[in-house]
């Protein structure tokens, strides 16, 4: 976790939801470029609130309150139009959803569909294609671009998302949980094309299978309680891990 | 599992209760089957009647001719013909109120209805709610005497189709106001949240994937609304009185069906004209219903 290969740094995060009622408390960390950074943790532990607090998206809830900074590229993220911060800040979720309104094709433009940026057909038409293959669903959808997305299957319409999300070309990819929804086969699909898009992406994932933390992730966060225990080069944490509760939830013990 | 206990359970289903359990759910069942029954048939004995009594007079002049006079009416009567003419004056003014009333009520509805359901749990959210409930109350006729002092006195100086949308109008708002809140609710919230991490700006959330999310509720919610105040007359005897021609003037009086039927009930040489009348207006409400039912079931999302 060197700084000089850092893209984001947390600084002294704290999110309330209620007045003293705290999801996550005083994180610190630099997430690295390129790398996939696995947060973990049992339910409730602030996983998903120190996600979306990337992106900002926990300012949804009513009666937040954040404390801290989140630094993109030394730049606090708080103090950002949030619409921008969002284009550069992706995000899939832990169902796929897709617009049912919108066909596949539409589906990857949505980003700059719905923010009304105006393409030229035939950079539509590459932006689709591009991303499509990237997220290794060109050959599936191919002959189907105009149908709607919520034909596909699970693991299909979580590829689209993952496309959906990378047509911005953002620099961060935020992905909470993808894959909790689909079954093994669609799972790998999905864990290969992280590995694969690293090269050209940061991306933060939040899980709660900590197998796939092993398989896929370079870094680990294991968060308990609305604290950041630990955070490790995976193979150090899994094969080492400092805090005894860390080692608890890694072993079964809890969680 | 202890296989005594499924043993003893067994027993005192198969022997015990069975019979006087069983006898009271049919009974149940029957009573529940009987009042189910009674409702359907209702609607069928109306349409049944409707149509037995009043498919003589439909035909095409029904459809193209406004309604006639009575001596006409009498004398052919006496003769035992068929009533000439018919309620064109009716069909196009009961298009143009309703028409006129859903362009003034569906934006103010709709646009209430988002409100309501992006601020849901809001103080004044709830205010809203509760008074959109009061003004679904109001009877329709207590709506007509206020639009005839609004509208009829101050603003168009006599009886007006514009004092008569008013008055739909009123009516159509709760129920398009809470049928837009209840489809925005069915929207999954995943949605929502996929176009903002987008980077959506937010009025292009609410146009672009909530409101085509939910299409199929909205429109159902204004064809039910379109429905309900078809079929009302007592705003419109206050608001636009009737014309015994076609009018398409805005600050004039129309004519209505269900005022035609008012008007018909009043007049002893007009009785047949009742029954067809009442069938359209009946075939009319039931198409609409019958569409939006359609709609809901043909372009759910889920």
């Amino acid at each position: 976790m060197a700084p000089a290969t850092s893209i984001l740094s947390i600084e002294d995060l704290s999110i309330a939801y209620d007045r003293d009622k705290y999801a996550v408390k005083n994180v610190t960390a630099t997430v690295r470029k390129n790398a996939i950074t696995a947060i973990m943790g049992p339910s409730g532990c602030g996983k998903t609130t120190l996600l979306r607090a990337i992106n900002r998206m926990h300012e949804l809830y009513p009666n937040i309150s954040t404390e801290g900074k989140i630094k993109l590229y030394g730049d606090n993220i708080y103090e950002m139009p949030t619409i921008e911060l969002r284009r550069k800040i992706g995000m899939v979720f832990q169902r796929p959803n897709p617009f049912p309104t919108m066909s596949i094709y539409e589906n990857v433009i949505a980003g700059y569909k719905l923010n009304g940026i105006h393409l030229k057909r035939s950079e539509r038409d590459e932006i689709v294609e591009i991303t499509l293959r990237d997220v290794t669903l060109w050959d599936e959808v191919k002959n189907a671009l105009h149908k709607k997305g919520t034909f596909l299957s699970g693991g299909q319409q979580q590829r689209l998302c993952v496309a959906r999300a990378l047509a911005f070309k953002p620099e961060i990819i935020l992905l909470d949980e993808p894959t909790s929804a689909l079954d093994p086969v669609s799972t790998a699909k999905i864990e290969d094309l992280l590995v694969e898009l690293k090269q050209h992406y940061t991306i933060i994932l939040v899980t709660h299978n900590m197998s796939q933390a092993a398989r896929i992730s370079d870094n680990s966060m294991f968060m308990y309680l609305g604290e950041l225990i630990e955070y490790e080069d995976t193979k150090t944490m899994f094969t080492n891990p400092k805090d005894p509760r860390t080692e608890g939830y890694l072993t079964g013990k809890f969680g | 599992m202890d296989s005594s206990i499924l043993q003893k359970r067994k027993t005192m289903t198969t022997t015990t209760h069975f019979g006087a359990r069983s006898f009271k759910s049919r009974l149940f069942f029957s009573i529940v089957l009987l009042f189910a029954l009674i409702t359907i048939s209702i609607v069928f004995l109306i349409i049944g009647t409707l149509a037995a009594k009043g498919f003589r007079q439909i035909n095409w002049s029904f459809f193209t001719q406004v309604a006639p006079d009575t001596f006409d009416a009498m004398m052919a009567n006496a003769s035992g013909k068929i009533i000439p003419g018919g309620i064109l004056n009716g069909i196009t003014g009961t298009l143009l109120l309703v028409g006129l009333a859903s362009v003034i009520a569906i934006p103010f509805g709709i646009v209430i209805g988002i409100y309501l359901y992006e601020n849901a749990t809001k103080r004044y959210a709830n205010v809203i709610r509760d008074i959109t409930d009061v003004l679904q109350g109001v009877p329709s006729i207590v709506v007509g005497l206020i639009v005839y002092l609004w509208v009829v006195v101050d603003i168009t100086k006599g009886y007006s189709v514009l004092a008569g949308s008013v008055a739909l109008a009123i009516m159509m708002l709760p129920l398009i106001i809470r049928s837009t809140e209840e489809s925005m609710k069915m929207v999954p919230t995943t949605l929502k949240e996929a176009a903002i991490a987008l980077g959506t700006p937010y009025y292009k959330v609410i146009l672009r994937v909530l409101i085509p999310s939910s299409f199929s509720g909205l429109i159902t919610g204004v064809l039910l609304a379109v429905s309900r105040v078809m079929g009302e007359t007592a705003p419109l005897l206050l608001t636009t009185l009737g014309n015994s021609s076609v009018n398409w003037n805005l600050a004039k009086p129309v004519s209505a069906v269900p005022l035609l039927i008012w008007q018909f009930y009043n007049d002893p040489n007009m009785v047949n004209l009742i029954w067809s009348s009442s069938l359209f207006l009946m075939g009319f409400v039931l198409l609409l219903n019958i569409l939006s039912k359609w709609i809901a079931a043909k372009k759910s999302i889920q």
